[in-house]
Formats: structure tokens, C-alpha cells, sequence
């Protein structure tokens, strides 16, 4: 018999579809998975029996002939960042633990449409805060991933959508959703040998998505591959009238248009992304992309975004500052955590509430936004990481009379150990230099598996795309994954 | 610019963060190295550059100005508002007396 938990998005739901297997199998499969790797703490609460709800659903349906959906009989995991009807949603903070959402948001009400059942919610960094999954409040995710040295350290799964990454690596689910503030989505799948797409802002609905920071957050596919991705995010995205900043275009058929043929396409390669220092492994990854989209017919060009290094500290003031307005509605009055000292008037409620339901990184990041929109430091700091925002956005705009795609290193590095970056914060933020020009420019962007290092940990490729023309990306991500070869997955040992 | 004790006190009361003495000593050279850090934006030429106000070009869309035009988002659901609160009373949020 076929091992369920090995197969595809594509091919559980082909096989639910053809009668190879029912969707319930497939459910109780993946939900043994789940229950038998609670060391590494992917999942913040399972959810089994909506998994097998939901694929009792789809079974019912095709024994009476009926359309099963584009995640038919697919089971996911759902970031703890999405609301979800009924069952606690807590963005990974002590300050939402026990909130159970009177309301579905509208990406996870969009999955269970198409046929896809819950597993449960994964674990992440604090309120999406972080690049480690050290954050989280019920405790870190632990990569599946191990260094070949006997070590034996654990490794971080990337953030904030680590429990996302480490649950897809390991085969406790065959896809699962995440969101990309600055990389959120891309540097875990990059770190856990995973696929995973940040389409252009506005693609996916952000309604019922705890607010991190709402001009870049963005929610997305993580799944082993790039035809699941395309799957998968036809089902997220569309439009959605309430969510006021969501595309009003027609979701395109990603899916079937899928074509690995770059022949006519132009691929350009960012110079400022080769940094001093950078690891000589990163650098033949990406050399291998080069070629890699060479030999599928693609012209490759030097382009340059000059503006690139001022994008993370632009982030680091846009972000907290968006994050200090969002989280302004932690108050301990109509939701979440109430902390009421013995005697206390309101302003010393909303003081203690605050100290006792974020955790550190989120208080520092509040700090900051705070400070950068305080009067007489909001011009300094936020207008002028508003203004540097628009010349990184204009930079890609010229690119794109020379390229029709990006290509890139994910990250800088591959994974590193729990507590490496812990203690030096800013650090943590540098892995994230890759990533975020393209989140702050909005633009779909895509990590895909490039191949292992020398200490047998995996590492992506990113590629960039114009506004809209995910397409784009997700052909030359195929284009890489069909010469990558990527077939290596983490031992279990857990 | 760098902040001192004092500063971080006040963007803690600003933001509403009860903070121990321990804890402002602790953030002011973290805040501060983060915040040297993004000081290097100051030197990018931005004349003549507007602040982005939208990341992709969008019209902000009116609703139909009729009550409950979505049902999720409309009105009627008070118990459903008050489910998560930590104190609701007699159908309201209940808070500390803020007069005396």
C-alpha cells in the first residue's frame, strides 16, 4: 500500500478522486503523524477529529458523484495565525491563549470550500515576530532537520511560520498555510527543504489573519512542491470586500498553465545581493540557479536594485511601527488576557495586561514603532523608511525593463541552532536581508529547494516577480525544481 | 539619536507596558543598538521622493451604505462580540472604575 504520508497535495487528491484510497484514510494517516511528533512541537492544539470531519465530507461526496474541490481530500495545517471558528487561536501569545474565534477568516474558510480538512494549528513565533520560532509562548519548534555531524543540536525551522516548515518537512502534513511579513513564509521553507510562495500583496484576503503589520503582511502556501503551491494558493487567494486593501482581479489558473519552459525569459541577478562574506555554499546555490534556468531556455542578465541594503532597516521601522498601531488592541477589555492588580484603575490594567501577554520580542518591537511614530521622531524615522520603501519599490520597477523574473538566495545561511541568535537581536533580523526588499515592494516571491549543504541541511532559491505575475514564478520555480532533483528528506528521529 | 533610561520609560508608559527598573536597564542598549542600526537610512537621498502610503495601487471601495451588507461584518452579534471577553457584563465589556 502506498504511504499516504509521503504523497503530494496533487496526488492524495488524484487518488482520493479515483477511489485509490478514501479521503478519511489519508486524515487518519496524517493525524498518527501528528500525535507521534510532539517533539517538535509543530502544533500548538491538533485538531483530528475536524481532519476526519472534513474528509468524511469528501468521501460522502464522491460516493454521490460530486465535484471534491481543488484540495479534495487534503488534509492541512493551519498557522495559529488564522481564526478559526471554534477552536483557539492564539498568534503563538499568552495574551490570546483560550481566544476561540466566533468566526472563520476567510483564506481557511476559502481551504475548507475547496475540500481541505484541518489537522490543527501550527505553532510560530510570537505573533509572527521572529525568524526562529524561538518566540512562540508554547515554546520553540524544533526542525526535523539535523547536521550530519553526530551533533545532534536542534535546529531552528526558520519563522515565524516554523511549526508551518517543520510540519511539512516531516511529513505530518502535505501542505500547510503561512503568512510572510519579511520572509515568514520563504525562510522556513528555505531552511526545512520545502516550497513556499508570498503571492503579491492583496492576493489573499488578510481578514481573520492576526495583524502583524498590515501594509506587508501576507498569507500563503508551504508545500513539498511547486505544482501543490499553485494549488494551493488558487484555493487562498480571491477577492474579498472585507478586506480593504484585497486585489479585485479574477484568481488566475496557476495550476495549468504550470511550464517549465523559460525559453524568451529573462532572468535577472540582483549584484547587491553578493555581499561580502557571504557563504561560499549560498554562492554556489545560487550559481546552480543560474544554470539551472540557463538550461531551460532562460537568458540570464545583471541587474542591479541599488537600494537593496537600506530595505531591512527600513523594514525595522515600518514593521514595529505598523505592529505598535496593531497591537494596540491587546487591552485586557474585550478580548484576550486580563491582568486587574488588586485595585487597579484602567490605565494600570491595560499596563499590566500588556507586560504579562507579550513576550519579549514583542514588547521590543512595540518599543520601537512606538519611539519611530512618537512626535518629533516620526519624520526622522518613519517618513524617511517610508520614502527609502518607494525607492526600494522603484528599484524593481526599472528592473523589470530588463527581467521578467529574480533570482536570489533565500537566506544567508542555512539553518542554525536554537539560541545561536537569541541574545543578539539584531542578528536574528540580518537572515532576513533576501527577503524583505520583495515584501516591501508587495511583489509575489518564492523559495524553492535549491539542494543540501556540506552539513546536509537544505537551502533555497528565491525568485521575484512583478506584480501579479506569480505565474511567472512559479514557472521558474518549477523549472528549478525539475534540475534541482530535490528528493532528500529529514531521518526521523523523532 | 540614542535613548536613556528616562526614554524608554516614557515610550513604556506610551505604550502601555508596565516595565521594571531591571527591564529598562536592560532594553535601553538593545533599543539603542537597533536603533543605530536603522539610523543609516538617513543617508539615502530621498529628495523629491513621496512616503509610499499603498505597496500595490488600489482604490480604497465604499460598501453599500445599508445595514448589515455582510452578515460577518454587520451588526447583531453582540453575544458572539462578547464571547472572549475576559468580563462582560449585562451584555457590556465591564472595566475598573475610571471615575470617582
Amino acid at each position: 500500500m502506498t504511504e499516504l504520508t509521503e504523497l503530494t497535495v496533487a496526488a492524495i487528491r488524484k487518488g482520493v478522486a479515483g477511489g485509490d484510497f478514501t479521503a478519511v484514510e489519508v486524515a487518519e494517516a496524517f493525524n498518527a503523524n501528528v500525535a507521534a511528533a510532539s517533539q517538535l512541537n509543530a502544533f500548538i492544539v491538533a485538531t483530528p477529529e475536524k481532519a476526519i470531519e472534513a474528509a468524511q465530507a469528501v468521501d460522502a461526496k464522491r460516493a454521490k458523484g460530486e465535484e471534491l474541490g481543488k484540495m479534495g481530500g487534503v488534509p492541512i495545517g493551519m498557522k495559529d495565525l488564522f481564526a478559526t471558528n471554534g477552536v483557539q487561536t492564539t498568534a503563538a501569545s499568552h495574551m490570546l491563549e483560550g481566544f476561540v474565534p466566533q468566526y472563520e477568516s476567510t483564506v481557511s474558510q476559502k481551504l475548507w470550500d475547496a475540500g481541505a480538512g484541518m489537522l490543527g494549528k501550527l505553532n510560530l513565533d510570537q505573533f509572527a515576530m521572529g525568524s526562529s520560532n524561538e518566540t512562540s509562548y508554547f515554546g520553540n519548534v524544533i526542525s526535523p532537520w539535523r547536521r550530519k555531524d553526530g551533533g545532534n543540536a536542534d535546529l531552528a525551522p526558520g519563522g515565524s511560520s516554523g511549526g508551518s516548515s517543520s510540519a511539512v518537512s516531516a511529513r505530518l502534513c502535505p501542505a500547510a498555510t503561512g503568512t510572510d511579513t519579511g520572509g515568514s513564509i520563504r525562510q522556513p521553507a528555505a531552511f526545512t527543504g520545502i516550497t513556499g510562495i508570498k503571492p503579491t500583496y492583496g492576493r489573499c484576503s488578510r481578514w481573520g489573519v492576526v495583524a502583524f503589520a498590515s501594509s506587508l503582511d501576507q498569507a500563503g502556501p508551504m508545500a513539498r512542491d511547486v505544482t501543490d503551491c499553485a494549488i494551493m494558493l488558487e484555493a487562498m487567494a480571491g477577492f474579498d470586500p472585507k478586506d480593504s486593501t484585497s486585489l479585485d482581479m479574477p484568481v488566475p489558473a496557476w495550476e495549468a498553465a504550470l511550464n517549465p519552459d523559460m525559453k524568451g525569459k529573462k532572468v535577472g541577478i540582483p549584484r547587491e545581493y553578493r555581499m561580502d562574506g557571504m557563504d561560499p555554499e549560498i554562492l554556489k546555490s545560487w550559481d546552480d540557479g543560474i544554470a539551472w534556468l540557463k538550461d531551460a531556455g532562460a537568458e540570464v542578465v545583471d541587474i542591479s536594485l541599488p537600494h537593496t541594503k537600506f530595505a531591512l532597516p527600513a523594514y525595522y521601522i515600518i514593521a514595529p511601527a505598523e505592529a505598535s498601531s496593531n497591537l494596540a488592541r491587546y487591552d485586557g477589555v474585550r478580548y484576550g488576557l486580563r491582568d486587574l492588580p488588586e485595585g487597579a484603575g484602567l490605565q494600570d490594567m491595560y499596563a499590566a495586561t500588556r507586560a504579562d501577554g507579550f513576550g519579549p520580542e514583542v514588547k521590543r518591537r512595540i518599543m520601537i514603532g512606538t519611539y519611530v511614530l512618537s512626535a518629533g521622531f516620526y519624520d526622522a524615522y518613519y517618513n524617511q523608511a517610508q520614502k527609502v520603501r518607494a525607492l526600494i519599490a522603484r528599484d524593481f520597477e526599472q528592473a523589470w525593463s530588463q527581467c521578467d523574473v529574480i533570482l536570489a538566495p533565500t537566506c544567508p545561511s542555512a539553518a542554525f541552532a536554537l539560541g545561536d541568535k537569541t541574545s543578539d537581536p539584531l542578528s536574528m533580523y540580518l537572515n532576513d536581508v533576501f527577503a524583505v526588499p520583495a515584501s516591501l515592494a508587495g511583489l509575489p516571491a518564492m523559495s524553492v529547494p535549491a539542494g543540501l549543504n556540506s552539513e546536509g541541511l537544505p537551502l533555497g532559491l528565491q525568485i521575484i516577480g512583478k506584480a501579479f505575475d506569480e505565474q511567472g514564478v512559479l514557472n521558474a520555480g518549477l523549472a528549478i525544481e525539475q534540475r534541482a532533483g530535490f528528493t532528500a528528506k529529514p531521518e526521523k528521529w523523532w | 539619536m540614542s535613548v536613556d533610561k528616562a526614554t524608554v520609560a516614557k515610550i513604556a508608559s506610551l505604550a502601555r507596558i508596565r516595565v521594571t527598573d531591571a527591564e529598562v536597564e536592560a532594553m535601553v542598549p538593545e533599543l539603542n543598538q537597533i536603533l543605530d542600526w536603522v539610523e543609516q537610512l538617513g543617508e539615502v537621498d530621498v529628495t523629491g521622493v513621496e512616503p509610499m502610503t499603498a505597496v500595490i495601487p488600489n482604490t480604497l471601495r465604499l460598501r453599500d451604505d445599508v445595514v448589515d451588507a455582510d452578515p460577518l461584518t454587520g451588526g447583531g452579534v453582540r453575544d458572539k462580540v462578547l464571547a472572549n471577553a475576559p468580563a462582560p457584563e449585562h451584555g457590556f465589556f465591564g472595566v475598573p472604575k475610571v471615575i470617582e
